[in-house]
């Protein structure tokens, strides 16, 4: 009844007893995680600072297309990951977020909200990204009084209720099957066509409570003290349309966690940052992986290998090109 | 009823707990029917106490033992608290039942009232030590919510450095009534003293942008 979900806790008290470390990892997504890993076993000082290990993992249900695991949870997956990088000793900071790198060539310092400065001569941004906002009005007001970003954190919040979901990827249609034990009726609103996988696309066909508005478009979540319902244009019919609804779920997709290093890096028009085919960033000795930077297909086993790609980049750079100490 | 652990999540919790260094006493309050979770919670606390020598629960009765829940400002069932070794009370309370995701910052809960150091940057503690105004933090959370651990902790850290903080797991299924006066329909929540809302995981130092404000 409770699923029991136990994580192995980080252990941050090494990390005042490193000077300099070798290769230093921004996130707890499997990037992040993979990276760490594969330092390590390079010999590399390596440590992780994350917002949130795990990362976007937190927010996925079930994971049906990572080799080896024909159906895991995300959690389970990504606690699976954890137990392995702990294995090595490998020191976390666990709920702690980065808010600066500085280069001080060929190092960086890494500032972080709990008020530390750490020294290394390699660095990996592997931040992932932050739920999409759809920018419509209203969407703000009713955030979490009927707006979530969240499918299976808030999904008991909509028992018995009817739930907008906005998207037409692997997410939205995940994020369907998540409401499917506790909303009383589940509408989807998309601005095209799905973009799903066709495994997902079957699942939804068997779901009686759906019901699909696909070429519309949101254009506003209305409501008073919480939402009440929203509005959409349907493309097809050039018509406005009003739905009631008690709550609107948003999955379009991710915005790059990117900002604190923006004007350190090169980035594309969306925030992404540009690598290189071995990761690197526009800076030496600084590396980016996973899902914030421009590499178009945001998947877990993608975000691993190029974590993997990063430290053992790094490790080649360290050993023939980086000049300091 | 039927033990709540499996022999496989029993094993990890006790490898998690070999990091507790005092004892640690939880004081769990319940009453009679009808009390959604309340047998849980009790079967919880228990059965997480076998697992190590250095955990001692006690169960008390919301109505009889009114002293003491006034002594710890419990108000609902199932509520406890969690004190240290020389039994005092640091403002680190459970409203509801740390099952599910939860489980973690339950956890955490008695590994660092057990007197670990969790870590924190002097800076940091300096800034939390200043806070001379009674803080209640609340924070909503669902069983099924990983972000959700993270603030509870925080919550509960920030209430061990000072006796003026006072942090609360509120678990929204069962508290109902409480989410709604509350307005929580996504979780985690937190509310500073009644008034102030800070939605999603937060680093430690939102909380202490905003304490260092009152």
């Amino acid at each position: 009844m409770f699923d029991f979900n136990v994580e192995k806790p980080s252990e941050s008290t090494r990390f005042d007893t490193v000077e300099k470390w070798d290769f230093l990892v921004i996130g707890g997504g499997p990037a992040g995680l993979n990276a760490a890993l594969y330092a390590k076993r390079k010999g590399l000082e390596a440590a992780i600072v994350a917002d949130e290990v795990g990362g976007q993992l937190h927010n996925t249900t079930d994971v049906d297309n990572y080799l080896g695991f024909s159906l895991i949870e995300g959690p389970k997956l990504s606690d699976a990951f954890f137990e392995h990088v702990t294995k090595l000793e490998i020191p976390i900071l666990n709920n702690v977020k980065v808010k600066t790198i500085v280069h001080r060539n060929p190092d960086f310092i890494i500032t972080t909200s709990d008020g530390r400065s750490i020294a290394t001569r390699t660095a990996l941004i592997a931040t992932g990204g932050t739920p999409k906002k759809l920018g419509i009005p209203g969407e703000d007001t009713f955030a979490n009084k009927g707006v979530t970003y969240c499918a299976t954190c808030d999904a008991p919040f909509f028992k018995d209720k009817h739930v907008v979901v906005a998207g037409g990827g692997n997410s939205a249609a995940e994020g369907v099957l998540d409401l499917v034990p506790w909303a009383k009726k589940i509408t989807v609103v998309h601005r095209s066509q799905w973009r799903a996988d066709q495994v997902l696309l079957d699942k939804l066909d068997k779901v009686d409570k759906l019901t699909v508005h696909l070429e519309s478009q949101l254009l506003s979540v209305e409501g008073e003290e919480r939402m009440t319902g929203v509005t959409y244009r349907d493309k097809v019919n050039d018509t406005i349309e009003s739905l009631e609804a008690d709550g609107l779920l948003v999955e379009i997709g991710n915005v790059p966690k990117s900002d604190f290093v923006k004007d350190l890096v090169d980035t594309n028009d969306r925030g992404e940052i540009i690598v290189s085919n071995n990761q690197m960033t526009s800076v030496p000795g600084l590396y980016a992986a996973g899902d914030v930077t421009t590499q178009p297909d945001k998947q877990i086993i993608i975000s691993a290998g190029e974590g993997a790609k990063a430290a053992l980049s790094a490790n080649q750079y360290l050993n023939h090109e980086y000049k300091g100490e | 009823m039927s033990e709540l652990l499996n022999e496989d999540v029993k094993k990890q919790i006790n490898e998690v707990l070999t990091a507790m260094e005092n004892p640690v006493k939880m004081v769990l309050f319940t009453k009679s029917m009808p009390c959604p979770t309340c047998k849980e919670t009790k079967e919880l606390l228990t059965e997480v106490s076998k697992l190590n020598d250095k955990l001692i629960v006690e169960v008390k009765d919301l109505e009889n033992d009114k002293e003491d829940a006034e002594k710890y400002g419990v108000t609902y069932a199932p509520s406890f608290v969690v004190l240290d070794a020389e039994e005092n009370y640091k403002g680190v309370k459970f409203i509801g039942i740390p099952a599910g995701h939860e489980i973690n910052s339950f956890l955490s809960a008695l590994i660092d009232m057990s007197g670990k150091d969790f870590g924190f940057d002097a800076a940091i503690k300096e800034r939390v030590a200043k806070v001379d105004k009674p803080v209640n933090i609340k924070v909503f959370i669902t069983l099924s919510c990983p972000h959700c651990p993270g603030a509870v902790q925080n919550a509960h850290r920030l209430a061990m450095l000072n006796e003026n903080i006072e942090g609360e797991m509120i678990e929204a299924q069962t508290f109902n009534e409480l989410s709604q006066k509350f307005n929580v329909s996504g979780v985690p929540k937190i509310v500073i003293n009644d008034e102030h809302e800070l939605v999603g995981n937060q680093p430690i130092e939102e909380y202490l942008d905003y304490l260092d404000k009152l």
